[in-house]
């Protein structure tokens, strides 16, 4: 997979995922010049600002109009357009979840939203900021592709895979700096998971499947059952929708228990897609790594991710119940 | 477009009627729908497809054309009457309102009829929709575009939020490019628009949004062409024109109520309909009687 050969170390690169996708934009808009993109008042924030310098004229500042903002992509996008409309997850798609579903997916407009800023590890902004619904919110809308970067340079890949469909799509993003797990060369396809990690030397009997910020979490969490003597495959999978079944399925067969790993509610999530799968393919036990049912409060980041339990000891926990 | 001669006025005014005679036939078979809208909008959705309009109707993807956006998508009736007798689809096929299979949904969807610029229904985000369109355009072609967008919008939804957000944007960006017309006609589901929700002073509201206001009688084929006219011409700003309508135009018993903004003519009452439009409000009087 050529993933990053520092991956294990302690000093391991780190960079925000919503860096990828302001190089990705940049890169596509230099690529081909019907995209557009516009903003609602978060041009830095959300990683637009390279495109919107060197592209002004493609660059639409929207104002704090979200619901709007995606309406006015699916107008642009009648007229020929690939437009990326950025927010905070929280707002888009949270605030504009109709708009998005009667004007870009009814409509079958291939607008591209980017939610960033999504769960709890925005961290001190609090709850009213920490989005932990967007997955649910996208992928039960009929077309709708849903893709979740693990990091910076799968999100730019992603960025530069999504630009080119004519898929609405929705790509969601993280606020603080992760750790860099792949590299330039690791295969990137929309639709496609990939095993990240896989013990050697012991028996598998657990599936980790796990996206976004916490495929690193999922990868230690491994790697330490590994040297407790306990074999955890870890499965990244960048996109919840379409859910590459065949390979869910497979990872299911092969581990007889699956865990599923993200920083989103558990109703309706990743985890819940999965499930979707599982019970009618292949029945297996299940656990489930994620908010459950709760709202988001202040804190640090990483006193955050352990305080809902996605910290590495989590997924160890949740990986020892199904044994 | 050119100026209405009185042979062009006649003719879209009996266009218009025929337009009315559509709507309530295909609301009858449905046995569904709105009434009110459509009938109060006949004669501007006759002046704008059947005069205003850049279009082609055999060519419905031309670049070239106009573009029209329908807000308030549960107006639809007359959209598709109009639509089916400039010759984008059969007339005949009217009477498949609201059936199951139907390219014409009870509320416009352009997957089912491609024709159609967009799908809408739910209320208040066709501005929003249109903005996007006169931005690529201005995008594309610079001030020398010789595309409008049109955007139809009722009075009860600019309720909605979204709306004067778009207006804001519009605003902002001087779109020169874009016409809204707004369906001034008082009425929305639970009662007058000033009842539920008053919009007025509307025509200040607007303005005060950067936008050159017209306001005229919907039903005079002369105005509407005016002020259509005068809207292209100004080019600093966004324009809309409130046109005052009366909800159900055309059959006594329709209009000005607001219980026909959702609700259908039984056969009996779609018959009694027909007698009056076809007979002008009894004004001709058929020469069997």
């Amino acid at each position: 997979m050529n993933l990053n050969p520092k991956l294990f170390d302690a000093d391991v690169e780190q960079a925000p995922i919503r860096q990828g996708f302001g190089e990705g934009l940049l890169e596509a808009g230099r690529a081909d010049e019907r995209v557009v993109a516009m903003c609602c008042d978060l041009t830095e924030s959300t990683k637009m600002d390279a495109f919107a310098k060197e592209f002004p004229q493609r660059f639409f500042e929207m104002g704090i109009m979200e619901q709007s903002a995606a309406s006015v992509a699916s107008g642009m996008a009648a007229m020929g357009k690939i437009p990326f409309v950025s927010s905070y997850a929280m707002f888009s798609p949270g605030r504009n979840w109709e708009q998005i579903r009667t004007t870009i997916c009814y409509n079958d407009r291939p607008v591209k939203i980017v939610g960033s800023h999504a769960g709890v590890s925005v961290g001190p902004d609090g709850g009213t900021h920490q989005a932990v619904e967007d997955i649910a919110l996208t992928r039960v809308i009929p077309r709708m592709v849903v893709i979740t970067p693990c990091d910076s340079i799968e999100a730019k890949k992603a960025t530069l895979a999504m630009a080119k469909t004519s898929s609405p799509t929705y790509i969601r993003l993280a606020r603080e700096k992760t750790p860099i797990i792949t590299t330039v060369d690791t295969p990137f396809e929309i639709g496609k998971a990939q095993i990240f990690y896989r013990p050697e030397g012991v028996k598998v009997s657990v599936g980790i499947i796990a996206c976004g910020s916490l495929v690193y979490n999922a990868i230690m969490a491994a790697h330490e059952l590994a040297g407790e003597g306990i074999g955890a495959v870890v499965m990244n999978i960048g996109t919840v929708k379409p859910m590459d079944r065949e390979a869910v399925i497979a990872l299911a067969k092969e581990c007889g228990a699956i865990v599923t790993v993200e920083e989103h509610q558990v109703a309706g999530g990743m985890g819940s897609a999965v499930a979707e799968i599982l019970a009618v393919e292949h029945p297996t036990r299940m656990k489930f790594v994620g908010v459950q049912d709760e709202f988001g409060q202040s804190g640090t980041p990483l006193e955050l991710i352990e305080h809902y339990g996605m910290g590495k000891d989590s997924i160890k926990e949740a990986v020892k119940s199904l044994i | 477009m050119a100026h209405l001669h009185d042979d062009k006025t006649k003719f879209l005014e009996e266009k218009a009627l025929e337009i009315r005679t559509s709507i309530v036939e295909s609301l009858v078979e449905a046995k569904s729908g709105h009434t009110a809208g459509p009938l109060g909008m006949a004669d501007i959705f006759t002046a704008f497809y059947f005069h205003i309009l850049k279009q082609d109707p055999k060519n419905p993807t031309w670049e070239e054309r106009d573009r029209v956006v329908l807000s308030n998508g549960h107006i639809c009736p007359v959209l598709y009457a109009v639509m089916a007798h400039a010759g984008y689809f059969p007339v005949e096929e009217l009477k498949t309102l609201r059936k199951f299979g139907s390219r014409l949904q009870g509320h416009p969807h352009r997957e089912w009829l491609p024709m159609l610029e967009t799908s809408s229904g739910p209320l208040g985000q066709g501005l929003s929709q249109a903005v996007g369109m006169a931005l690529v355009d201005r995008l594309d072609r610079g001030h020398n575009s010789n595309r409008t967008v049109y955007c139809f919008l009722g009075d009860g939804e600019l309720n909605e939020g979204q709306v004067w957000e778009a207006a804001m944007l519009a605003g902002k960006e001087k779109l020169h490019n874009l016409v809204a017309i707004v369906d001034r006609n008082n009425i929305q589901i639970d009662g007058f628009t000033e009842n539920i929700m008053p919009l007025e002073p509307l025509a200040l509201k607007l303005a005060a949004f950067g936008w050159h206001v017209l306001e005229i009688d919907g039903h005079n084929m002369e105005s509407i062409v005016d002020a259509v006219d005068q809207a292209r011409a100004i080019f600093e700003k966004p324009s809309v024109i409130i046109a005052h309508t009366i909800p159900g135009k055309g059959v006594e018993m329709f209009q000005r109520d607001y219980k026909w903004h959702g609700n259908p003519p039984n056969k009996e009452q779609g018959a009694n309909a027909m007698v009056e439009l076809r007979t002008l409000g009894g004004q001709i009087m058929s020469e069997h009687e």
